[in-house]
């Protein structure tokens, strides 16, 4: 089945079954590979997309429940005003290891200061103990939301 | 270096294949390199420019190359996971070539073990926390000889002497006479000059980079989506495969039912091989779906009713008898027998997985007469060999692609993954890309071993130990992966940690029984021997200091007469942490000393346990000696991440197995460290002009004993086993 979906201000048709997950269809159908497979279950947080700003995990969002809402990848956050200041701050703070997490962490912590400009240790313990770094980068990532928020 | 240097890494369309250039360097490096492998520090400097570079291009060995236009190319020997390698390698080469590194391009080496082993480990890999070690002196040497002969081309050009040249930003100047000419302009020049046989390093005061917080090249890519990892690559045709292998180890396909799965749009093919069921689709959507609509009809083997305990019972048995000595000091059963006080304990550690969180994945394009292959691998000369088997074509129809590694930890040093890959390829018509859900890669992970340890120590009435024994068994990892290296039923990896304590031990016998479990595979995992022996020697160590009724770090000091850079990361780690200051009631700080992998650390946990049972790491504080630093900022990076992966075992990590299957399947029940439970990590780095030593692994092995060290301190309890089991913490109502 055809869908036509909002990606980074542009529209996209695809044609798959309406149960697959978005973040197949942004890896392989658009070849989007920003966004990572991380587990598949929303457990991990590597998936992790802005659909109508939100955080989303799209590794369990199927493409039939997106409508007309708009979707942020790690490809164009650096174009909003939050995801601009994190991506800064995660290069100042040299956050990342392997990175393979990174664009699931980058998302998530710019949805955050998106909704909360001032968040505090406990809004960021809740905002990103979704998103799982296994390279244990997470002193970083707090040091660096912090920076985001102040700069 | 900008972010599409490095998005184009591994890519198919660089300019160089990897035939070409590894073609090239072997060329290059046939006069100098005398064959066989590199086991000392030895670099395969060529003097005859190869007929495959354009005349113009410099390349005075495997690592470095400028063209005439400027443009300055490292090639990477060792891989990047997270660790900075291309980072610190690139710091080492540019040091001594006098290059700026944003100017400069990486590349990743192709397999060649002639031109890119590892000098310590004899092999083309990264592992072992030696990348470091191993290129400390050659890749200086590479810089160095690359500089030595451009200042001779300029030199000669201008008809001066050399000594009044020096090199600068990517230039040689002569001062007397203000003239300049770029390295790119010198290229051809300098290709024409003979290699120096040896060449002059800098002395340690003239570093400018060396010593330095130099900001991550790897950077820039992997925080806006544009860095490669395998998993990435995309190929024009290119399907997707998803797999289910047998659950059991060695099981077999007795008969599979795709009726439902072929109508599933989007799914191209089936394929069958005897323990491995493949989906081939448009996507990994169509591909897993397809997946879990196969009814698999498995015949689950030999290993059809193993459980975890069983290798545990096995273990603990092969310990009751003697086992290979692998370190003897002094007469250890006399002076048991004379010890004024005995302490005997046993320990044991389980399976655990790697869960790098890129999932494992290999794309593959057979073709007739090729194989090509992208990948993220550690040990990508190790993969081609085991490719080529696997097609059936001869090593160089093998074409490799190595990328940035989404999480190593061991696991990609293994081959299985690419071998499986071929094998599904080899039905697929086109480029193919098999992705391991993360289930598939949980439960056909290749384990780090299960181990079982007895110990007994004799003290003397000071309560000073006067004896030290351990037996342990377990699987050796290096008799299956390098089997030279296991020699007499002993092996350098499974004793690190054990057999080389810091402490002056008067008598001492270690002794090392091989035990392959059945039905599970093992391999490396991040911090490797030490990562179950420094568990259990540091907690050992605190029982004694407790047996002696002594404070654990002044009992440890005591034995350190002979370990100066052990006592100096002691006493450095305790006098940061405040250790002895009053703590909250079920909060215990727990310490750990340690010298593996070249580098020293004492590391200090402060740990609350609550009534419940459940263990938080409130503080961790590390004091390291890893002799010269290459990168303040990389040793920080290292220790903070290190740390998290042994506290994530210590508390969490665990695989067990029932009826020959994996219990653990994601994140759910294989539970990861995360950001609200991460402790506050302090690295102090003590200013040290010894030889560089590893910093990826060294946090890893020695958090654990000191969380389990700050839980008997906050409880009263030793935990001799892993994981930390909060039932056996709970406060008594």
């Amino acid at each position: 089945m055809s869908f036509t979906i909002q990606v980074n201000g542009k529209s996209r048709t695809v044609d798959v079954d309406g149960d697959t997950p978005l973040l197949w269809v942004l890896r392989d159908v658009l070849g989007m590979t920003g966004t990572k497979f991380g587990c598949g279950m929303a457990l991990c947080g590597a998936c992790t997309v802005h659909v109508d700003g939100l955080a989303t995990r799209s590794c369990v969002t199927p493409v039939d429940s997106i409508g007309t809402s708009a979707i942020t990848t790690i490809e164009a956050i650096g174009n909003t005003p939050a995801g601009s200041k994190i991506q800064k701050a995660w290069l100042d703070h040299e956050v990342p290891q392997c990175g393979y997490c990174q664009s699931g962490q980058i998302m998530s912590a710019a949805a955050l200061l998106a909704g909360n400009p001032q968040p505090s240790d406990s809004d960021i313990d809740e905002a990103m103990s979704g998103n799982v770094c296994r390279c244990g980068t997470y002193a970083r990532i707090r040091e660096a939301i912090k920076q985001a928020a102040t700069g | 270096m900008n972010i599409t240097d490095i998005s184009k890494v591994g890519h198919a369309g660089r300019s160089v294949s990897n035939n070409e250039l590894s073609r090239r360097a072997f060329l290059r490096a046939g006069v100098a390199a005398g064959g066989g492998l590199m086991l000392g520090l030895h670099l395969p400097f060529g003097s005859e420019p190869s007929p495959a570079f354009a005349t113009e291009t410099f390349a005075p060995n495997a690592f470095i190359r400028i063209t005439p236009d400027g443009n300055v190319t490292l090639v990477m020997p060792y891989v990047e996971m997270g660790q900075g390698t291309y980072t610190s390698i690139p710091m080492l080469i540019a040091e001594e070539l006098e290059v700026e590194l944003n100017k400069v391009q990486l590349e990743h080496a192709p397999p060649d073990e002639k031109l890119y082993a590892n000098p310590l480990l004899g092999v083309q890999a990264t592992g072992n926390s030696n990348a470091i070690r191993g290129a400390w002196t050659p890749l200086r040497q590479a810089g160095a000889t690359a500089r030595t002969m451009l200042i001779e081309a300029a030199a000669k050009r201008w008809g001066v002497d050399p000594s009044a040249c020096r090199a600068e930003r990517g230039a040689i100047l002569h001062p007397a006479t203000a003239r300049r000419l770029t390295y790119g302009e010198l290229s051809a020049d300098a290709a024409r000059i003979p290699v120096p046989k040896k060449v002059g390093l800098k002395e340690p005061k003239d570093f400018k980079l060396i010593g330095t917080p130099v900001k991550r090249l790897d950077l820039p890519g992997k925080i806006n989506g544009t860095a490669v990892f395998g998993i990435d690559v995309r190929l024009p045709g290119m399907k997707f495969a998803a797999l289910a292998q047998s659950p059991a180890f060695g099981g077999r396909i007795r008969q599979v039912d795709d009726t439902a799965a072929k109508a599933i749009k989007g799914v191209h093919q089936i394929v069958r091989l005897d323990d491995t069921v493949a989906v081939v689709a448009d996507h990994m959507g169509a591909a897993k779906k397809a997946l879990a609509a196969l009814t698999i009809d498995w015949d689950d083997g030999p290993h059809a009713k193993l459980g975890t305990g069983d290798v545990l019972a096995e273990l603990d048995h092969a310990t009751q008898k003697p086992g290979v000595v692998a370190q003897r000091i002094g007469d250890a059963s006399s002076a048991l027998a004379g010890a004024a006080t005995r302490v005997e304990a046993a320990y044991h550690v389980p399976f655990l997985a790697h869960a790098t969180m890129e999932p494992m994945n290999c794309t593959v394009h057979m073709r007739p007469d090729a194989c090509e292959i992208w990948v993220g691998t550690q040990a990508i000369a190790r993969v081609q060999r085991a490719a080529a088997k696997v097609a059936g074509l001869p090593l160089d129809k093998v074409i490799m692609h190595n990328h940035l590694i989404g999480g190593g930890f061991g696991r990609r040093l293994e081959s299985d993954g690419v071998e499986r890959a071929v094998q599904i390829a080899k039905h697929v018509d086109g480029p193919v890309k098999v992705v391991w859900t993360r289930e598939e890669d949980i439960q056909h992970d290749m384990y780090r071993p299960m181990f079982f340890d007895r110990l007994s120590a004799g003290l003397d009435a000071s309560g000073k130990p006067m004896v030290w024994s351990n037996r342990f068994a377990g699987s050796s990892v290096i008799a299956r992966w390098l089997p030279p290296a296991f020699n007499n039923g002993l092996d350098p990896d499974t004793t690190e940690g054990a057999i080389d304590l810091v402490y002056d031990l008067p008598n001492l016998q270690v002794e090392y029984v091989r035990v392959e479990p059945p039905g599970i595979p093992t391999a490396f995992w991040r911090s490797v021997g030490p990562s179950h022996n420094v568990f259990v020697t540091e907690s050992f160590m605190d029982e004694l200091a407790a047996a002696a009724g002594q404070d654990q770090v002044v009992y440890r000091l005591g034995l350190l007469d002979k370990s100066p850079r052990a006592k100096t990361v002691l006493t450095l780690a305790a006098e940061k942490a405040g250790w002895g200051d009053k703590l909250p009631t079920r909060v215990g700080r727990g310490v750990a000393l340690q010298n593996a992998f070249a580098s020293y650390i004492a590391l200090v946990a402060e740990v609350e346990v609550a009534k419940s049972g459940d263990v938080r790491v409130r503080r961790v504080i590390c004091a390291v000696d890893c002799g010269i630093v290459i990168n303040p900022d990389t040793v920080h990076a290292q220790m903070q991440s290190a740390v998290v992966f042994g506290i994530t075992a210590a508390l969490h990590g665990e695989i067990t197995l029932k009826n020959g299957r994996v219990e653990q399947s994601n994140f759910d029940n294989y539970q990861m460290l995360r950001i609200d439970e991460t402790p506050k990590i302090e690295v102090h780095i003590v200013q040290s002009a010894e030889a560089p030593g590893g910093m990826g692994e060294a946090g890893t092995s020695a958090i654990v004993p000191a969380v389990a060290n700050a839980i008997f301190a906050a409880t009263g309890k030793r935990l001799r086993k892993l994981p930390i089991d909060s039932r056996a913490l709970k406060q008594p109502a």
